[in-house]
Protein backbone atom coordinates (compact mmCIF):
# COMPACT_ATOMS: atom_id res chain seq x y z
CA UNK A 1 0.00 0.00 0.00
CA UNK A 2 2.93 2.47 0.83
CA UNK A 3 4.36 1.53 -2.61
CA UNK A 4 1.26 2.91 -4.42
CA UNK A 5 1.18 5.76 -2.56
CA UNK A 6 4.52 6.77 -2.92
CA UNK A 7 4.42 5.69 -6.83
CA UNK A 8 1.41 7.93 -6.82
CA UNK A 9 2.75 10.82 -5.23
CA UNK A 10 6.14 10.72 -7.29
CA UNK A 11 3.57 10.21 -10.78
CA UNK A 12 1.86 13.49 -9.22
CA UNK A 13 4.80 15.08 -8.87
CA UNK A 14 6.15 14.88 -12.42
CA UNK A 15 2.77 15.97 -13.88
CA UNK A 16 2.90 19.17 -11.24
CA UNK A 17 6.29 19.73 -13.20
CA UNK A 18 5.49 19.10 -16.23
CA UNK A 19 2.48 21.70 -15.79
CA UNK A 20 5.07 24.38 -14.18
CA UNK A 21 7.49 23.60 -17.53
CA UNK A 22 4.74 24.37 -19.84
CA UNK A 23 3.36 27.39 -18.08
CA UNK A 24 7.14 28.76 -17.92
CA UNK A 25 7.90 28.04 -21.52
CA UNK A 26 4.75 29.74 -22.21
CA UNK A 27 5.30 33.08 -20.84
CA UNK A 28 8.81 32.96 -22.23
CA UNK A 29 7.01 32.56 -25.24
CA UNK A 30 4.71 35.65 -24.40
CA UNK A 31 8.06 37.85 -23.65
CA UNK A 32 9.70 37.14 -26.61
CA UNK A 33 6.48 38.24 -28.78
CA UNK A 34 5.99 41.25 -26.97
CA UNK A 35 10.08 42.20 -27.75
CA UNK A 36 8.81 41.75 -31.46
CA UNK A 37 5.94 43.52 -31.30
CA UNK A 38 8.26 46.37 -29.88
CA UNK A 39 11.14 46.50 -31.98
CA UNK A 40 10.01 48.75 -34.53
CA UNK A 41 13.15 47.85 -36.75
CA UNK A 42 10.85 44.95 -38.84
CA UNK A 43 8.89 47.22 -40.73
CA UNK A 44 9.80 46.17 -44.41
CA UNK A 45 7.94 48.37 -47.05
CA UNK A 46 6.42 44.62 -48.27
CA UNK A 47 2.70 43.11 -48.15
CA UNK A 48 2.69 44.12 -44.17
CA UNK A 49 3.05 40.70 -42.65
CA UNK A 50 3.91 40.27 -39.81
CA UNK A 51 3.69 37.87 -36.51
CA UNK A 52 0.36 37.14 -35.46
CA UNK A 53 0.52 37.82 -31.63
CA UNK A 54 0.50 34.25 -29.69
CA UNK A 55 -3.61 33.87 -28.52
CA UNK A 56 -3.29 30.96 -26.44
CA UNK A 57 -5.21 31.47 -23.68
CA UNK A 58 -7.79 28.90 -24.82
CA UNK A 59 -6.33 25.33 -24.70
CA UNK A 60 -7.00 23.27 -27.62
CA UNK A 61 -7.24 18.97 -26.06
CA UNK A 62 -7.95 17.98 -29.72
CA UNK A 63 -4.70 20.10 -31.42
CA UNK A 64 -2.39 18.90 -28.29
CA UNK A 65 -3.38 15.37 -28.72
CA UNK A 66 -2.40 15.20 -32.79
CA UNK A 67 0.45 16.72 -32.00
CA UNK A 68 2.09 14.70 -29.39
CA UNK A 69 0.37 11.60 -30.92
CA UNK A 70 2.24 12.35 -34.49
CA UNK A 71 5.50 11.89 -35.58
CA UNK A 72 8.41 14.43 -35.20
CA UNK A 73 11.64 15.33 -36.68
CA UNK A 74 12.90 16.06 -33.02
CA UNK A 75 12.85 13.65 -29.79
CA UNK A 76 11.19 16.02 -27.60
CA UNK A 77 12.71 14.97 -24.17
CA UNK A 78 11.19 17.85 -21.57
CA UNK A 79 10.06 21.08 -22.41
CA UNK A 80 12.47 22.67 -24.74
CA UNK A 81 15.20 20.22 -24.37
CA UNK A 82 15.14 18.61 -27.86
CA UNK A 83 17.12 15.68 -29.27
CA UNK A 84 18.08 16.28 -33.09
CA UNK A 85 17.52 14.14 -35.40
CA UNK A 86 19.32 13.49 -38.71
CA UNK A 87 16.93 14.70 -41.72
CA UNK A 88 16.73 13.44 -45.13
CA UNK A 89 14.70 15.44 -47.42
CA UNK A 90 14.47 15.09 -51.30
CA UNK A 91 12.63 17.71 -53.49
CA UNK A 92 12.67 16.78 -57.40
CA UNK A 93 14.18 20.31 -58.15
CA UNK A 94 16.53 21.11 -55.07
CA UNK A 95 18.06 17.61 -54.68
CA UNK A 96 18.77 15.54 -51.30
CA UNK A 97 19.09 17.44 -48.44
CA UNK A 98 20.63 15.72 -45.44
CA UNK A 99 21.31 17.48 -41.87
CA UNK A 100 20.55 17.30 -38.64
CA UNK A 101 17.65 19.07 -37.09
CA UNK A 102 19.41 21.07 -35.18
CA UNK A 103 20.25 23.28 -37.92
CA UNK A 104 17.07 24.42 -37.45
CA UNK A 105 17.81 27.04 -34.79
CA UNK A 106 16.21 27.22 -31.07
CA UNK A 107 13.17 25.32 -30.89
CA UNK A 108 10.26 26.64 -28.96
CA UNK A 109 8.12 24.23 -26.77
CA UNK A 110 5.83 23.23 -29.45
CA UNK A 111 9.37 22.24 -31.37
CA UNK A 112 9.16 25.32 -34.02
CA UNK A 113 12.53 25.85 -35.63
CA UNK A 114 13.63 29.73 -35.63
CA UNK A 115 15.79 28.63 -39.01
CA UNK A 116 15.13 27.91 -42.64
CA UNK A 117 17.21 25.58 -44.12
CA UNK A 118 17.15 24.94 -48.12
CA UNK A 119 13.64 26.01 -47.89
CA UNK A 120 12.89 23.77 -45.05
CA UNK A 121 11.63 24.90 -42.01
CA UNK A 122 10.55 23.19 -38.79
CA UNK A 123 6.80 23.78 -37.48
CA UNK A 124 5.83 21.84 -34.35
CA UNK A 125 8.20 19.55 -34.57
CA UNK A 126 7.88 18.52 -38.28
CA UNK A 127 9.54 19.63 -41.48
CA UNK A 128 7.68 21.47 -43.89
CA UNK A 129 8.89 23.47 -47.15
CA UNK A 130 7.73 26.69 -48.63
CA UNK A 131 7.67 25.82 -52.14
CA UNK A 132 8.14 29.90 -53.76
CA UNK A 133 11.55 29.81 -55.35
CA UNK A 134 11.86 33.35 -54.09
CA UNK A 135 12.55 32.16 -50.83
CA UNK A 136 16.25 32.00 -49.75
CA UNK A 137 17.89 28.20 -50.54
CA UNK A 138 20.59 29.10 -47.63
CA UNK A 139 20.02 28.56 -43.66
CA UNK A 140 18.57 32.10 -43.23
CA UNK A 141 16.92 32.64 -39.67
CA UNK A 142 12.99 33.58 -40.22
CA UNK A 143 10.86 35.95 -37.96
CA UNK A 144 8.51 33.36 -37.07
CA UNK A 145 5.89 30.99 -37.80
CA UNK A 146 2.40 31.84 -38.43
CA UNK A 147 -0.31 29.76 -38.12
CA UNK A 148 -3.64 30.20 -39.30
CA UNK A 149 -7.45 28.80 -40.10
CA UNK A 150 -8.31 28.51 -43.29
CA UNK A 151 -12.13 27.50 -44.57
CA UNK A 152 -11.95 25.13 -47.06
CA UNK A 153 -15.47 24.02 -47.38
CA UNK A 154 -17.08 23.51 -44.70
CA UNK A 155 -14.36 22.33 -42.66
CA UNK A 156 -11.19 24.29 -41.16
CA UNK A 157 -8.04 23.50 -42.16
CA UNK A 158 -4.36 24.39 -40.65
CA UNK A 159 -2.67 26.44 -42.80
CA UNK A 160 0.77 27.57 -41.89
CA UNK A 161 3.06 30.66 -43.07
CA UNK A 162 6.46 31.84 -42.36
CA UNK A 163 7.14 35.20 -41.97
CA UNK A 164 10.41 36.38 -43.43
CA UNK A 165 11.39 39.82 -44.02
CA UNK A 166 7.86 41.19 -43.53
CA UNK A 167 7.03 39.14 -46.34
CA UNK A 168 4.71 36.14 -46.06
CA UNK A 169 5.34 32.90 -47.57
CA UNK A 170 3.30 29.96 -47.50
CA UNK A 171 4.21 26.09 -46.50
CA UNK A 172 3.47 23.25 -48.03
CA UNK A 173 1.60 20.60 -45.41
CA UNK A 174 4.07 17.94 -43.93
CA UNK A 175 4.90 14.81 -45.91
CA UNK A 176 3.26 12.07 -44.34
CA UNK A 177 1.14 9.43 -45.79
CA UNK A 178 -1.58 9.31 -43.79
CA UNK A 179 -4.59 10.31 -46.30
CA UNK A 180 -4.79 13.74 -44.83
CA UNK A 181 -6.73 12.24 -41.65
CA UNK A 182 -3.71 13.90 -39.45
CA UNK A 183 -2.73 16.94 -41.56
CA UNK A 184 -0.49 15.44 -43.93
CA UNK A 185 -0.44 14.31 -47.51
CA UNK A 186 1.75 14.29 -50.57
CA UNK A 187 3.52 17.27 -51.12
CA UNK A 188 6.57 18.43 -53.51
CA UNK A 189 9.15 17.40 -51.12
CA UNK A 190 9.84 13.70 -49.90
CA UNK A 191 10.94 13.19 -45.83
CA UNK A 192 13.28 10.13 -45.89
CA UNK A 193 14.14 11.09 -42.26
CA UNK A 194 15.13 9.21 -39.36
CA UNK A 195 12.28 10.56 -37.32
CA UNK A 196 11.28 9.78 -33.65
CA UNK A 197 8.63 6.29 -34.89
CA UNK A 198 12.00 5.22 -37.20
CA UNK A 199 14.04 5.74 -33.98
CA UNK A 200 11.33 4.02 -31.50
CA UNK A 201 11.52 1.12 -34.21
CA UNK A 202 15.21 0.59 -34.27
CA UNK A 203 15.17 0.60 -30.48
CA UNK A 204 12.06 -1.80 -30.37
CA UNK A 205 14.51 -4.17 -32.99
CA UNK A 206 17.56 -3.98 -30.92
CA UNK A 207 15.34 -4.92 -27.82
CA UNK A 208 13.83 -7.44 -29.48
CA UNK A 209 17.53 -8.91 -31.02
CA UNK A 210 18.54 -8.84 -27.63
CA UNK A 211 16.03 -10.93 -25.95
CA UNK A 212 15.92 -13.81 -28.34
CA UNK A 213 20.05 -13.95 -28.11
CA UNK A 214 19.56 -14.32 -24.55
CA UNK A 215 16.58 -16.66 -24.88
CA UNK A 216 18.31 -18.74 -27.67
CA UNK A 217 21.70 -18.72 -25.55
CA UNK A 218 19.95 -20.26 -22.80
CA UNK A 219 18.32 -23.03 -24.65
CA UNK A 220 21.89 -23.60 -26.32
CA UNK A 221 23.37 -23.68 -22.62
CA UNK A 222 20.88 -25.15 -20.60
CA UNK A 223 19.58 -27.96 -23.07
CA UNK A 224 17.00 -30.57 -21.80
CA UNK A 225 16.58 -28.46 -18.19
CA UNK A 226 13.80 -25.91 -17.24
CA UNK A 227 13.97 -22.32 -18.84
CA UNK A 228 15.39 -19.31 -16.71
CA UNK A 229 15.18 -15.88 -17.17
CA UNK A 230 14.40 -14.17 -20.40
CA UNK A 231 12.99 -18.03 -21.49
CA UNK A 232 10.55 -18.24 -19.37
CA UNK A 233 9.08 -14.83 -20.29
CA UNK A 234 9.73 -15.84 -23.71
CA UNK A 235 8.67 -19.50 -24.11
CA UNK A 236 5.61 -19.26 -22.73
CA UNK A 237 4.26 -16.20 -25.06
CA UNK A 238 5.71 -18.56 -27.74
CA UNK A 239 3.77 -21.65 -27.21
CA UNK A 240 0.80 -19.80 -26.44
CA UNK A 241 0.97 -17.99 -30.46
CA UNK A 242 2.12 -21.44 -31.73
CA UNK A 243 -0.76 -23.80 -29.97
CA UNK A 244 -3.84 -21.38 -29.95
CA UNK A 245 -2.88 -19.39 -33.32
CA UNK A 246 -0.74 -21.10 -35.53
CA UNK A 247 -1.70 -24.79 -35.46
CA UNK A 248 -5.55 -24.43 -35.00
CA UNK A 249 -5.97 -22.24 -38.28
CA UNK A 250 -2.72 -23.41 -40.46
CA UNK A 251 -3.08 -27.22 -39.30
CA UNK A 252 -0.48 -29.15 -40.75
CA UNK A 253 1.25 -26.38 -42.41
CA UNK A 254 1.53 -24.43 -39.75
CA UNK A 255 5.70 -24.33 -39.82
CA UNK A 256 5.87 -22.46 -43.00
CA UNK A 257 3.81 -19.15 -41.55
CA UNK A 258 5.24 -19.50 -38.27
CA UNK A 259 8.12 -17.35 -38.17
CA UNK A 260 5.83 -14.41 -40.07
CA UNK A 261 3.10 -14.63 -37.02
CA UNK A 262 5.66 -14.61 -34.62
CA UNK A 263 7.37 -12.07 -36.17
CA UNK A 264 4.08 -9.71 -36.35
CA UNK A 265 3.33 -10.53 -33.05
CA UNK A 266 6.62 -9.24 -31.22
CA UNK A 267 6.89 -6.64 -33.54
CA UNK A 268 3.58 -4.92 -32.70
CA UNK A 269 3.75 -5.91 -28.79
CA UNK A 270 6.85 -4.56 -28.56
CA UNK A 271 5.86 -0.90 -30.43
CA UNK A 272 3.03 -0.95 -28.41
CA UNK A 273 5.03 -1.25 -24.89
CA UNK A 274 8.05 1.08 -25.63
CA UNK A 275 5.54 3.71 -27.10
CA UNK A 276 3.52 3.62 -23.56
CA UNK A 277 6.62 4.98 -21.85
CA UNK A 278 6.43 8.25 -21.19
CA UNK A 279 9.91 9.98 -23.43
CA UNK A 280 11.55 7.06 -25.17
CA UNK A 281 8.48 6.20 -26.81
CA UNK A 282 7.30 6.90 -30.30
CA UNK A 283 3.59 6.71 -31.02
CA UNK A 284 4.97 4.11 -34.04
CA UNK A 285 1.63 1.64 -34.03
CA UNK A 286 -0.67 4.45 -33.89
CA UNK A 287 0.79 5.94 -37.57
CA UNK A 288 -1.38 5.40 -40.39
CA UNK A 289 1.56 4.67 -42.91
CA UNK A 290 3.50 1.69 -40.42
CA UNK A 291 -0.10 -0.28 -39.66
CA UNK A 292 -0.77 -0.20 -43.69
CA UNK A 293 2.54 -1.67 -44.15
CA UNK A 294 2.11 -4.63 -41.71
CA UNK A 295 -1.45 -5.13 -43.14
CA UNK A 296 0.29 -5.15 -46.84
CA UNK A 297 2.69 -7.79 -45.72
CA UNK A 298 -0.55 -9.77 -44.32
CA UNK A 299 -2.25 -8.80 -47.62
CA UNK A 300 0.62 -10.24 -50.07
CA UNK A 301 1.33 -13.25 -47.66
CA UNK A 302 -2.63 -14.33 -47.95
CA UNK A 303 -2.69 -14.03 -51.58
CA UNK A 304 0.36 -15.15 -53.33
CA UNK A 305 -0.36 -18.24 -51.13
CA UNK A 306 -3.72 -18.70 -52.07
CA UNK A 307 -3.99 -21.90 -54.00
CA UNK A 308 -6.76 -22.58 -56.69
CA UNK A 309 -9.88 -23.78 -54.03
CA UNK A 310 -9.30 -20.16 -52.51
CA UNK A 311 -9.51 -17.54 -55.97
CA UNK A 312 -12.57 -20.64 -57.38
CA UNK A 313 -14.47 -19.36 -54.36
CA UNK A 314 -13.37 -15.78 -54.47
CA UNK A 315 -13.73 -15.16 -58.09
CA UNK A 316 -16.21 -17.51 -59.57
CA UNK A 317 -18.02 -19.83 -56.74
CA UNK A 318 -19.50 -22.98 -58.16
CA UNK A 319 -23.15 -24.03 -57.88
CA UNK A 320 -24.36 -20.63 -58.15
CA UNK A 321 -26.34 -18.99 -60.89
CA UNK A 322 -24.00 -16.79 -63.18
CA UNK A 323 -26.20 -14.08 -62.94
CA UNK A 324 -25.74 -13.55 -59.18
CA UNK A 325 -22.10 -13.93 -59.42
CA UNK A 326 -21.69 -11.29 -61.48
CA UNK A 327 -23.94 -8.98 -60.36
CA UNK A 328 -23.32 -9.47 -56.64
CA UNK A 329 -20.91 -12.01 -55.14
CA UNK A 330 -17.58 -11.74 -57.14
CA UNK A 331 -17.83 -7.69 -56.51
CA UNK A 332 -18.70 -7.85 -52.88
CA UNK A 333 -15.59 -10.81 -52.59
CA UNK A 334 -12.80 -8.57 -54.80
CA UNK A 335 -13.74 -5.61 -52.22
CA UNK A 336 -13.52 -8.15 -49.24
CA UNK A 337 -9.92 -9.07 -50.29
CA UNK A 338 -9.13 -5.51 -49.81
CA UNK A 339 -11.25 -4.55 -46.84
CA UNK A 340 -9.34 -7.15 -44.61
CA UNK A 341 -6.08 -5.54 -44.43
CA UNK A 342 -8.00 -2.11 -44.36
CA UNK A 343 -9.82 -3.21 -41.55
CA UNK A 344 -6.29 -4.57 -39.82
CA UNK A 345 -4.53 -1.22 -40.82
CA UNK A 346 -7.47 0.47 -39.36
CA UNK A 347 -8.24 -1.48 -35.89
CA UNK A 348 -4.63 -1.05 -34.83
CA UNK A 349 -3.74 2.22 -35.60
CA UNK A 350 -7.70 3.70 -34.24
CA UNK A 351 -6.65 1.48 -30.79
CA UNK A 352 -3.76 2.81 -30.24
CA UNK A 353 -3.92 6.25 -31.39
CA UNK A 354 -7.32 6.28 -29.40
CA UNK A 355 -5.64 5.39 -26.08
CA UNK A 356 -2.88 7.74 -26.52
CA UNK A 357 -5.16 10.52 -27.30
CA UNK A 358 -7.12 10.18 -24.02
CA UNK A 359 -4.18 9.97 -22.14
CA UNK A 360 -3.15 12.94 -23.66
CA UNK A 361 -6.62 14.67 -23.15
CA UNK A 362 -6.63 13.70 -19.41
CA UNK A 363 -3.13 14.84 -18.82
CA UNK A 364 -4.51 18.47 -20.87
CA UNK A 365 -7.48 18.04 -18.11
CA UNK A 366 -4.79 20.25 -16.07
CA UNK A 367 -4.46 22.79 -18.80
CA UNK A 368 -8.46 23.26 -18.79
CA UNK A 369 -9.02 23.13 -15.30
CA UNK A 370 -5.91 25.24 -14.28
CA UNK A 371 -6.65 28.14 -17.51
CA UNK A 372 -3.23 27.24 -19.02
CA UNK A 373 -1.35 28.21 -16.09
CA UNK A 374 -3.44 31.24 -14.64
CA UNK A 375 -5.73 29.45 -11.82
CA UNK A 376 -3.54 27.56 -9.83
CA UNK A 377 -6.08 25.76 -7.48
CA UNK A 378 -8.07 24.82 -10.87
CA UNK A 379 -4.13 23.12 -11.87
CA UNK A 380 -4.29 21.35 -8.45
CA UNK A 381 -7.71 19.94 -8.58
CA UNK A 382 -7.01 19.17 -12.28
CA UNK A 383 -3.69 17.26 -11.27
CA UNK A 384 -6.27 15.44 -8.63
CA UNK A 385 -8.24 14.00 -11.27
CA UNK A 386 -6.17 13.67 -14.21
CA UNK A 387 -3.18 11.25 -12.10
CA UNK A 388 -5.70 8.33 -11.69
CA UNK A 389 -7.65 8.71 -14.74
CA UNK A 390 -4.35 8.56 -16.68
CA UNK A 391 -2.94 5.94 -14.37
CA UNK A 392 -5.94 3.98 -15.30
CA UNK A 393 -5.41 4.94 -18.73
CA UNK A 394 -2.03 3.55 -18.71
CA UNK A 395 -3.34 -0.26 -16.99
CA UNK A 396 -6.02 0.03 -19.39
CA UNK A 397 -3.36 0.45 -22.22
CA UNK A 398 -1.16 -2.48 -21.47
CA UNK A 399 -3.88 -4.52 -21.55
CA UNK A 400 -4.73 -3.05 -25.36
CA UNK A 401 -1.39 -3.62 -26.54
CA UNK A 402 -1.36 -6.79 -25.88
CA UNK A 403 -5.20 -7.37 -27.33
CA UNK A 404 -4.09 -5.25 -30.70
CA UNK A 405 -0.95 -7.42 -30.80
CA UNK A 406 -3.10 -11.05 -30.50
CA UNK A 407 -5.68 -9.74 -32.85
CA UNK A 408 -3.29 -8.65 -35.86
CA UNK A 409 -1.76 -11.99 -35.34
CA UNK A 410 -4.66 -14.03 -35.38
CA UNK A 411 -6.67 -12.51 -38.16
CA UNK A 412 -3.56 -12.39 -39.87
CA UNK A 413 -3.64 -16.61 -39.57
CA UNK A 414 -7.14 -16.94 -40.47
CA UNK A 415 -6.79 -14.68 -43.52
CA UNK A 416 -4.10 -17.27 -44.49
CA UNK A 417 -5.98 -20.30 -43.26
CA UNK A 418 -8.59 -19.33 -45.37
CA UNK A 419 -6.33 -18.96 -48.42
CA UNK A 420 -4.40 -22.34 -47.93
CA UNK A 421 -7.59 -24.27 -47.00
CA UNK A 422 -7.82 -27.69 -48.91
CA UNK A 423 -11.50 -28.45 -50.61
CA UNK A 424 -13.61 -30.60 -49.10
CA UNK A 425 -15.25 -33.15 -51.23
CA UNK A 426 -18.66 -34.42 -51.03
CA UNK B 1 -23.08 17.65 -42.43
CA UNK B 2 -20.69 17.29 -40.79
CA UNK B 3 -23.03 16.43 -37.91
CA UNK B 4 -24.29 13.86 -39.62
CA UNK B 5 -21.27 11.85 -40.31
CA UNK B 6 -20.41 12.30 -36.49
CA UNK B 7 -24.47 10.93 -35.38
CA UNK B 8 -23.47 8.15 -38.31
CA UNK B 9 -20.18 6.57 -36.61
CA UNK B 10 -22.09 7.49 -33.00
CA UNK B 11 -24.71 4.84 -34.58
CA UNK B 12 -22.10 2.96 -35.69
CA UNK B 13 -20.50 2.19 -32.71
CA UNK B 14 -23.81 1.66 -30.35
CA UNK B 15 -24.17 -1.05 -32.92
CA UNK B 16 -20.89 -2.29 -32.46
CA UNK B 17 -21.09 -1.90 -28.97
CA UNK B 18 -23.86 -4.48 -29.00
CA UNK B 19 -22.40 -7.07 -30.44
CA UNK B 20 -19.52 -6.86 -28.97
CA UNK B 21 -21.83 -7.01 -25.69
CA UNK B 22 -23.29 -10.35 -27.19
CA UNK B 23 -20.43 -12.02 -27.71
CA UNK B 24 -18.69 -11.28 -24.54
CA UNK B 25 -22.08 -12.13 -22.74
CA UNK B 26 -22.58 -15.65 -24.43
CA UNK B 27 -18.80 -16.27 -24.25
CA UNK B 28 -18.74 -15.64 -20.22
CA UNK B 29 -22.02 -18.14 -20.27
CA UNK B 30 -20.59 -20.68 -22.40
CA UNK B 31 -17.29 -20.90 -19.96
CA UNK B 32 -19.35 -21.40 -17.15
CA UNK B 33 -21.28 -24.23 -18.49
CA UNK B 34 -17.73 -25.43 -19.97
CA UNK B 35 -14.80 -24.11 -18.15
CA UNK B 36 -12.72 -26.94 -19.70
CA UNK B 37 -13.02 -25.01 -23.08
CA UNK B 38 -12.00 -21.63 -21.86
CA UNK B 39 -9.19 -21.54 -24.34
CA UNK B 40 -10.91 -21.96 -27.10
CA UNK B 41 -13.71 -20.10 -26.57
CA UNK B 42 -11.36 -16.69 -25.71
CA UNK B 43 -9.91 -16.71 -29.00
CA UNK B 44 -12.92 -17.63 -30.71
CA UNK B 45 -14.78 -14.65 -28.64
CA UNK B 46 -11.81 -12.31 -29.63
CA UNK B 47 -11.55 -12.80 -32.86
CA UNK B 48 -15.58 -12.44 -33.17
CA UNK B 49 -15.00 -9.54 -31.49
CA UNK B 50 -12.65 -7.85 -33.77
CA UNK B 51 -14.23 -8.96 -36.53
CA UNK B 52 -17.11 -6.88 -35.55
CA UNK B 53 -14.86 -4.20 -34.13
CA UNK B 54 -13.72 -3.55 -38.28
CA UNK B 55 -17.26 -2.82 -39.23
CA UNK B 56 -17.42 -0.19 -36.72
CA UNK B 57 -13.75 1.01 -37.77
CA UNK B 58 -15.01 1.50 -41.72
CA UNK B 59 -18.31 3.24 -40.46
CA UNK B 60 -15.71 5.84 -37.76
CA UNK B 61 -13.27 6.32 -40.96
CA UNK B 62 -16.14 7.35 -43.35
CA UNK B 63 -17.44 9.85 -40.67
CA UNK B 64 -13.72 11.36 -40.55
CA UNK B 65 -13.53 11.27 -44.52
CA UNK B 66 -17.01 12.75 -45.29
CA UNK B 67 -17.71 16.06 -45.22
Amino acid sequence: MRKIILSFLIFAGSLAFGFAQENHSESEQNEASHEQHASPEHHDEGHGCACHEHHEEKFDPAATAFHHTGDANVFQIFGTLFMPLPCILYAPDQGLSFFMSSKFGKLDAHGTGTKAVGRYVLVDGSVMRVPEVKFPIEEVEIECVNHNKALVGTDSVDVYEVVYHGECYDLEKKSTLDGGILGGGLTSFYDFSLTKNVLTMILTFIVLFWLFRQAVKGYAARKGQAPKGVQSVLEPIFTFIRDEVAIPFLGNKYEKYLPFLMSIFFFILGLNLIGQIPVIGGNVTGNLAVTMVLALITFFITNFSGNKHYWEHTLWMPGVPALLKVLILTPVEIMGLFIKPLTLMLRLFANITGGHIVMVIFVGLIFIFGESGKNLGGGIVGTLMAVPLTMFMMALELLVALVQAFVFCILSASYISAAIEEPHHH
Amino acid sequence: MTGLAAIGAGLAVIGAGLGIGTIGGKAMESIARQPEAVGDIRSNMILMAALIEGAALIAILLGILIK
